[in-house]
């Protein structure tokens, strides 16, 4: 049951994403109203663990997490291609449970082969 | 059960019989929707805030917060505004833009998932008829904001935190979307107002028994990685990276992180009620017709509400029973049982749902 009778999904959608926007922007604003401000050159700089920082913060980092990244992207997109087909399962019939069982497979064959190649390890 | 929509219908009735323009009234009923989802998100998080500490207060024998207010009641309103008047440091060296994005992505991503749950009988505001792959979808912009944070900044640690955490959320989500399907199959429908309706003549835990209960245990074992708590707290471990991602943000900057986890932590539970427990559907058990008449009773937003806090306090118990796990562990735990598991289990629900196994 919808609270507006008339007003789409897409209307409503975007009144919350405007309500989340403006508790960030008004919550800001208060704070900028009524904290303190002072300014030092060590307190601009970042905590860190406590100690002054070396060299560049922005720098490069392990490579095992793109490669969790990247198994992610797929089997993402393979579990959007399971939402249609779990709406319309019933009428299908057995044709349907067999595709997606071969699907399924292939997924898995997939990850086994993810499993198989050391991709799943963490060194 | 009372229809809550009689009361937005009469409210929207009364507004067009006033003789007020289409535009108008529409943009008054949005104004109000906006000013109702604030006034949840915010009278949901100082709950929320109480609520854990108290609970990890009494997990470790401790009374938690006493001191301000009878029982400590008024503590997380004193803690509001402590954070509201604290400073917000502005750093050198940090992404600024990137930087000051990060919480409104979050933010935003969390209210729009909260706008999306089925709170009572006519009480929901967005409800497409893809409703819970669109909360899926909102849920994992919200990595992104974590991941902005941490790289913007500049901060090795929180450069840490946010990958340990954007590793951790993708990998569990796809279990969480899986034990979602899962459910999916057996009700047929994504329309979270349909998915509740289904639930009338029993609960999915009940009706789909043995691979709804596989479902949900998965479920809850996802949910409480993909909101960063209980033994998954590794992005924000605090021996071993200050505070993970948030650690260069300070004053409300801080809180709206702070704020953003435990309204996920009320929507991953809203979401399990939803899914599993009937949402706000009431417990009904066939033939006692007394007792399906008290149940029937309790209004529907005290059930919806009800199971949500009781699946937040099993997550919150995760965090006081089990140590944390390290990064490999949690990794390999996702990839190698809980993936497989959930797919196995997805195939078992279909069998069930082809077959007629299912109540």
């Amino acid at each position: 049951m919808n609270l507006l009778l008339e007003i789409g999904n897409g209307v409503l959608s975007i009144t919350a994403m405007l309500t989340g926007i403006g508790l960030v922007f008004a919550a800001l604003l208060i704070a900028r109203l009524i904290s303190p401000r002072s300014f030092s050159v060590k307190k601009s700089e970042p905590y860190e663990c406590g100690i002054p920082t070396r060299g560049e913060s922005m720098i490069q980092f392990k490579a095992g997490y793109y490669i969790f990244a990247i198994l992610f992207l797929i089997f993402d997109v393979e579990t959007v291609f399971l939402y249609p087909w779990s709406v319309v399962m019933r009428g299908l019939g057995p044709q349907g449970i067999l595709c997606i069982a071969i699907f399924m497979f292939v997924l898995i064959l997939g990850l086994a082969y993810a499993w198989r190649k050391g991709a799943l390890k963490w060194e | 059960m009372f229809n809550f929509g009689q009361w937005t219908a009469a409210f929207n009735n009364w507004l067009m019989g006033l003789g007020t323009p289409e535009w108008l009234g529409i943009t008054i009923e949005c104004v109000l929707i906006a000013v109702l989802i604030l006034l949840t998100y915010t009278v949901l998080a100082l709950f929320y805030i109480l609520y854990e500490r108290k609970l990890c207060a009494w997990f470790q024998c401790r009374l938690g917060p006493m001191r301000v207010g009878p029982w400590g009641l008024l503590q997380v309103f004193a803690d509001m505004f402590k954070i509201l008047i604290k400073e917000l440091i502005s750093l050198k060296d940090t992404d600024r833009f990137l930087f000051k994005l990060a919480p409104y992505i979050i933010i935003t991503s969390s209210v729009v998932m909260l706008a999306c749950l089925p709170w009572g009988n006519g009480l929901q505001i967005i409800n497409w008829n893809i409703g819970i792959f669109f909360v899926l979808a909102v849920s994992s912009v919200g990595v992104l904001g974590i991941l902005l944070a941490g790289w913007a900044s500049n901060n090795k640690y929180t450069l840490i935190g946010a990958m340990r955490s954007g590793a951790q959320m993708v990998s569990y989500e796809l279990s969480l979307g899986l034990s979602i399907i899962t459910i999916v199959v057996m009700a047929g429908t994504m329309n979270i107002n349909e998915l509740v309706l289904e639930q009338a003549n029993g609960w999915f835990i009940f009706k789909g028994h043995i691979p709804a209960i596989i479902a949900c245990i998965i479920y809850i074992i996802a949910a409480t990685a993909e909101t960063n708590r209980g033994p998954f707290d590794l992005p924000e471990a605090e021996h071993e990276l200050t505070a993970g991602y948030h650690t260069e943000y300070s004053g409300i900057h801080f809180g709206f992180f702070y704020l953003a986890e435990y309204l996920n932590l009320f929507i991953v539970s809203g979401i399990a009620s939803l899914m599993f427990l009937g949402g706000w559907m009431p417990f009904h058990i066939p033939g006692w017709e007394g007792f399906n008449a008290v149940m029937n009773w309790i209004p529907s937003i005290v059930w919806f509400v009800g199971k949500a806090f009781f699946i937040s306090f099993v997550i919150i118990w995760f965090k006081w029973t089990f140590p944390r796990v390290r990064i490999d562990q949690m990794l390999s735990f996702e990839w190698k049982y809980l993936m497989p598991f959930s797919l196995a289990n997805l195939l078992l629900m279909t069998l069930c749902v082809a077959f007629g196994w299912h109540f």
